[in-house]
């Protein structure tokens, strides 16, 4: 950092937000407008009180989203001055954040189609702090496509005048034949059901029943006509097809031009983003380790995604959703990213990880059982009342989810496994996800060890590794105690020792 | 390899804490057979059916109530040495908490209106992780040493405490 590159007083920058974004202040309220007029037009033009209600009160709803976007628009401002952006905004509340430059990582622009039809742009300054909102940067919500490149070319500007570009190397970066395990994310077919659900419940709302307009009932007659396996048949496929469909443009969104990248001095760039860029800065400081996570389908076509598992990307669920480090990928290809990002290749190999006792297969058989017997008291406890046909469809389901359950329950006993590899502690678990986690020893900030009636009984021990990154504890499933107590002792010597003793006799 | 197991931590807390957990539950277990006992009182026709209501709701709360926190206090212990703070606590569902005092971020009392009536207090215990270790049924005075002591030796054990 040299004196005679720092801009001076002169050249402040200083800029608001664009008078556009009123538009989108008085679209908001538009919405249940438009809603009421629709909801007379389907119902030909007579009205009730709890439709005038619903809408009246999300009108108003809608006003005062409307109205705090308008108060931002006229109170907020921005200024870059020598080595610092400051935002100052609010009406009731005010606030200014100041954001010393050489402490931003990335500064992104995103825009939301509706802020892109307007020529508007998010501004995002990302300084990798931890915590608060206000410590890892600041945002510029709707200001123009032209002032946002201004103001990133100018602290780009100063960054270079400052610190010179360091070299980013390109770790992984998008293969457009991933695009094949895009439908097995299960989300899809659940996206699907909870839109359907989402529309059904607005027009229920608004006192139409979705199943007494013409379109559907006609749809209705003709499934009549055909056979019920046919139309269930049918109604399947037309699910599956919209689900799949969904996950694969889901897919296409976010991870367009992804790009995982590694920086000088210790930092990991993950990019990607379609219609908005996302941008996520880890620093390698605070990484704790990688995660594999290998949901059912995705683990069956040979895929698998990997995680960070790191503190400084905000709260939970900011964590969750932004500790992604590759998307579903090929298997081989998401091992080979860790072992970039972390050091050791192998590191992740579940052939050699430590197996667990027969005792677990027998509690995880057991719940199995007992799931598959609450799922077919459903249909045997509406038998009591509906006559014998719902108690066969019990029995039925008990004697399919039986093997099926169990089928599984073997799958997450052969999936358990832990061991301590060099600086890292190993786990894997989990049959519809499974997740290896490599976790980094001096990460673990202590030990949370649970045991249930039917663990100490049979000898057995969950021992949670706590630590400052993603999910906060990482479990060890069902171990011996006395197991369980070496494995802790190996990944962080002398802190659970002075509490575990000689057992005089078997515990 | 020989055999390990944990052993429980050293201290226990005072006897007055089951008097605490027994109050407690009873503001889980009693107020829904109670609702019930007021309408099998006073709604005449609707007896036999309230009668019952009361009787299933009562008798699992009044279990708890009676079983709970005498297990709990057998269970429930708390131990701090030189270098950690050790918890155990639950009662069917049992847990077991070691954080070494590098780690240790911040120490807090907690002291809810039912624990200051049985002069008690609890002590927690935050680290960066999310969860944060609770020792409570604590006595009050002990709970403050407790608090005085860790945040002394919090300042004086060498850590990032990340």
């Amino acid at each position: 950092m040299t004196s005679g590159t720092l801009p001076t007083a002169p050249r402040d920058h200083r800029g608001r937000l664009s008078a556009r974004l009123m538009v989108v202040g008085l679209g908001v309220p538009a919405a249940p407008l438009a809603l009421f007029l629709l909801s007379l037009l389907l119902t030909g033009g007579e009205t009730n009180l709890q439709v005038l209600i619903t809408l009246g009160s999300l009108f108003v709803t809608c006003l005062v989203v409307g109205g705090f976007s308008l108060s931002r628009l006229l109170t907020t401002r921005y200024r870059l001055t020598g080595e610092r952006l400051e935002l100052s905004s609010g009406l009731l509340f005010r606030s200014r954040h100041s954001v010393p430059l050489a402490r931003v990582r990335s500064v992104d622009l995103t825009a939301n189609p509706l802020h892109r039809v307007l020529g508007l742009t998010t501004l995002r300054i990302d300084t990798g702090g931890q915590g608060t909102q206000g410590g890892r940067g600041l945002r510029l919500d709707g200001i123009t496509a032209a002032d946002a490149a201004e103001l990133r070319r100018r602290i780009l500007q100063w960054r270079e005048a400052s610190v010179p570009e360091k070299a980013a190397d390109l770790v992984c970066e998008l293969d457009r034949s991933w695009l094949r395990y895009a439908p097995l994310t299960v989300w899809g077919v659940g996206g699907v059901l909870a839109a359907a659900g989402g529309v059904y419940r607005t027009l229920h709302e608004m006192k139409i029943d979705p199943l007494e307009l013409g379109v559907v009932q006609d749809l209705v007659r003709h499934f009549g006509s055909v056979p019920l396996w046919y139309g269930l048949l049918l109604a399947t496929l037309a699910l599956v097809a919209l689900g799949v469909a969904c996950s694969t443009l889901t897919f296409i969104e976010n991870w367009s031009g992804y790009e995982l990248r590694r920086a000088e001095g210790g930092v990991l760039r993950v990019r990607r983003g379609l219609l908005a860029t996302r941008s996520v800065t880890m620093e390698e400081s605070r990484l704790r380790g990688v995660e594999l996570v290998e949901p059912l389908l995705l683990r069956w076509a040979g895929g698998a995604r990997l995680d960070a598992v790191t503190s400084g990307l905000g709260d939970r669920d900011e964590n969750r959703k932004r500790r992604m480090l590759t998307p579903p990928v090929p298997r081989p290809t998401a091992l080979q990213v860790a072992g970039q990002v972390q050091a050791g290749e192998g590191l992740l190999d579940r052939t050699l990880l430590a197996r667990h006792p027969r005792v677990a297969l027998r509690r995880r058989i057991n719940r199995a059982l007992i799931a598959a017997v609450l799922l077919a008291a459903v249909p045997a406890v509406f038998g009591l009342w509906f006559g014998p046909a719902f108690l066969v469809a019990g029995a039925i389901t008990a004697v399919l989810l039986a093997p099926v359950l169990t089928a599984f329950a073997f799958d997450a006993f052969r999936n358990l496994g832990h061991a301590v590899r060099g600086r890292y502690l190993i786990i894997c678990s989990g049959t519809f996800a499974r997740r290896t986690v490599a976790l980094r020893r001096d990460g673990i900030i202590g030990w949370k060890i649970t045991r249930s009636p039917f663990q100490r009984r049979n000898g057995l021990l969950t021992l949670g590794a706590t630590t400052a990154a993603g999910d906060g504890v990482y479990k060890v499933r069902d171990v011996p105690v006395d197991q369980g107590l070496h494995l802790a002792e190996a990944a962080v010597p002398r802190l659970l020792a002075p509490f575990a003793e000689q057992a005089t006799r078997p515990s | 390899m020989n055999s390990m197991r944990l052993r429980p931590p050293r201290n226990r807390v005072p006897s007055r804490a089951m008097g605490w957990w027994t109050a407690q539950s009873a503001v889980f277990a009693l107020p829904l057979p109670l609702t019930f006992a007021i309408l099998w009182a006073g709604i005449p026709p609707t007896r036999e059916l309230f009668m019952w209501f009361t009787l299933i709701s009562l008798v699992p709360g009044l279990l708890y109530m009676a079983v709970m926190p005498f297990w709990r206090y057998r269970v429930h212990r708390w131990e701090v040495t030189d270098e950690a703070v050790y918890a155990a606590s639950g009662w069917l569902w049992q847990q077991w908490r070691v954080v070494p005092l590098s780690r240790v971020q911040t120490v807090d009392t907690l002291r809810g209106p039912l624990q200051q009536l049985f002069g008690l207090s609890g002590v927690s215990v935050t680290t960066a992780s999310t969860t944060a270790v609770r020792i409570s049924g604590l006595d009050s005075q002990v709970g403050d040493d407790l608090v005085a002591y860790l945040t002394s030796r919090t300042h004086a054990v060498p850590g990032d405490a990340a």
